[in-house]
């Protein structure tokens, strides 16, 4: 049971700076996913955790102790790799009991560990075969039996789910979080994939560039993105983004996009009152464009649709207003029709406006 | 389907039969000569391919005249403790240069390489040098000090490109398991090497089996000679050759190898193509 805090940790390899002035504070328990794009510094970050890394600067806390200098034996942790790192030339009993085994702990307790974990995980008629008798389902199970049989403070994963075929990936990402609940113990999660980030995390952390971008619960950064990477990032569809200008008629402020013009509601628009440029980028997620009879500008805009997607449960639009490209989300039953005009009218309580220079949240 | 058999033979086979011919025929010229008198040996005028009064003169007189059996173990002793010894040495070194990466292991791993480029023909001057002022003239040990010089760089080359071929993850994670770097090393590392390891012992003992120069330059005393020097000094004697009982040398000297090569032949291929299955 532990928390773990980073302070300004940086990582430079050589010129290229992998993390930036990171910091982060994980409570004891907690499900903490790192996630973002390829070379964002996330897989560093826990690397630099692990004790695997070296750090160029910054400290690492594991329960108020700083273990910077501690080797990776000696931080009480475990981790989980992508390509799950069993070692070949040892039946799945001795992987898990390998750490144990090291660590001099007596043989009937290393028997029952071992025991326990693979009922916990389904592998119990495993424990005799080499990992190579494995599919890539159960070596991931043991990957993670070798992991929580030792009973650390904390579990780190890289990408443990990437190699795994869609559907298995679905399930093993519900087994996870039911051994969350039950260890309960504090996880550093770290993925590509958004999804995943969203249904397994207490709260996400969104990197990009070596530099955090947002932390905060799945629905925060889903609602309340701090910036439009974060706002692209998380959820699928990605949320559409226009360019326009904002221009005020009449007491109202409007914003003015290619084939659009809609009205900002009020009290988004009072807080644009500071904002000294006059173009933005405007954010709207998929399901905030609901197909909806034409009615006066300000309110709808119409859109040419070009392709649709039926998922069965919903179908997604690929839309074009004038030349901007959009997806909207419709109903399964919409009656829209490749090529066909329809109109749609953003629910613009749930839009976001971001500022054209630095892309951050303005509303 | 009868075209399509001789095109085989003639694109598969034949190639494959000129090629075994080539490397089998040495072995059965020795096979042939060995159990050949030396009058049968000179008469131009049998077929020289068969046998056509076999003796055993030429395996006595390589046991009974020579010292056959002090030179094979002695071979066997050289070759031995220098593969160990070059084993022991190349294993530590192909894991620092392709694992810890310090600051000059890159051109470490390059001297290395051109160490092994120097040819014998030109280290044996001042190796000899050093072996004399060691005091290890005309004794066994200088062999087992020196075939190292090339067996460790080549064992080195051969290691490397096996350990680079082990998941570093692995690694990582028996040391987030709790073992050391020595520990990752001796249970992780070197089991997963064993083919690779297996192949540069293979090649070390072979090389040192059959090394000349060093053995002929370092060694002058006949209880001391490897077997490849001992057949050359002691059954070519001035400008006459006893081929008989050197055929017979040479073939029963290159049955060790034969031995070791086909008891390890299946580590031995899988080590040449560093082929590590999970």
């Amino acid at each position: 049971m532990a928390k773990v805090l980073m302070e300004k940790l940086n990582k430079h390899f050589g010129e290229v700076k992998a993390v930036r002035d990171f910091d982060l504070e994980i409570p004891d328990k907690e499900f903490m996913v790192l996630v973002g794009p390829s070379g964002c510094g996330k897989t560093t970050t826990l690397r630099m955790v692990a004790g695997l890394e070296d750090i160029t600067s910054g400290d690492i806390y594991i329960d108020d102790k700083v273990v910077n200098n501690l080797p990776p034996k000696d931080r009480d942790i475990a981790m989980v790799f992508q390509n799950y790192a069993l070692y070949p030339h040892m039946t799945v009993y001795q992987n898990m009991a390998f750490g144990l085994t090291l660590r001099k702990f007596p043989k009937a307790e290393i028997d029952q560990r071992v025991k326990d974990a693979a009922e916990i995980l389904n592998i119990k008629e495993l424990l005799d075969r080499k990992p190579k008798a494995l599919s890539g389902g159960q070596r991931q199970r043991v990957a993670v039996g070798r992991a929580i049989v030792r009973k650390p403070k904390v579990f780190l994963f890289d990408e443990p789910l990437s190699n795994l075929d869609a559907k298995l990936r679905v399930q093993m990402r519900v087994e996870l979080k039911k051994l969350h609940e039950r260890l309960q113990t504090t996880i550093i999660y770290v993925t590509h994939d958004q999804v995943e980030a969203m249904t397994m995390g207490d709260r996400i952390v969104v990197m990009k560039d070596g530099l955090k971008q947002q932390v905060g619960p799945p629905l925060e950064l889903y609602f309340h993105p701090a910036n439009k990477f974060v706002a692209g990032f998380i959820g699928s569809p990605a949320m559409n983004f226009i360019e326009g200008e904002l221009i005020s008629e009449g007491g109202a402020v409007y914003f003015q996009g290619p084939g659009m013009k809609l009205k900002i509601p009020a009290d988004k628009a009072s807080k644009l009152k500071g904002y000294p440029e006059k173009r933005v980028i405007f954010g709207i997620r998929p399901e905030d464009l609901p197909e909806a009879p034409c009615a006066a500008p300000g309110e709808t805009f119409d859109v040419t649709v070009e392709v649709m997607e039926p998922l069965g449960s919903e179908v997604y639009l690929d839309v074009k207003a004038a030349e901007q490209s959009l997806i909207a989300r419709a109903e399964p039953h919409t009656q829209a029709k490749p090529h066909a005009r329809l109109c749609l009218r953003p629910t613009m309580e749930n839009s976001h406006l971001f500022d054209i220079r630095d892309e951050k949240t303005l509303v | 389907m009868r075209e399509r058999w001789v095109e085989k033979f003639i694109k598969f086979y034949l190639p494959l039969l000129v090629f075994l011919f080539v490397l089998l025929f040495p072995f059965y010229w020795m096979f042939i000569t060995a159990f050949k008198s030396d009058g049968e040996l000179y008469n131009l005028k049998l077929n020289p391919f068969l046998i056509h009064e076999p003796t055993l003169h030429n395996v006595i007189m390589l046991f009974k005249e020579t010292l056959f059996n002090q030179w094979m173990v002695n071979t066997f002793f050289v070759s031995i403790l220098a593969t160990l010894l070059s084993l022991g040495a190349s294993l530590l070194a192909a894991y620092s240069i392709q694992r810890l990466r310090f600051r000059t292991s890159g051109t470490i791993g390059i001297s290395i390489f051109f160490g092994y480029l120097v040819p014998p023909t030109i280290l044996f001057i001042p190796l000899a040098t050093i072996i004399f002022e060691l005091k290890l003239w005309d004794s066994l040990w200088s062999l087992v000090l020196v075939y190292p010089t090339f067996l460790i760089p080549f064992c080195t080359w051969l290691l490397m490109g096996y350990f680079k071929s082990i998941p570093k993850e692995m690694e990582e994670c028996a040391m987030i398991d709790g073992a050391s770097r020595f520990r990752v090393f001796w249970q992780i590392v070197v089991p997963l090497a064993l083919p690779g390891i297996l192949s540069a012992g293979i090649f070390a003992f072979t090389l040192s089996w059959n090394e000349f120069l060093y053995a002929l330059t370092f060694i002058s005393t006949n209880t001391q000679k490897t077997v490849p020097v001992g057949l050359i000094t002691e059954l070519v004697r001035g400008d006459v050759y006893h081929w008989g009982p050197l055929m017979t040398g040479a073939l029963l000297a290159s049955v060790p190898v034969a031995l070791v090569y086909s008891f390890f032949v299946e580590h031995y291929v899988a080590g040449m193509t560093g082929a590590l299955k999970e």
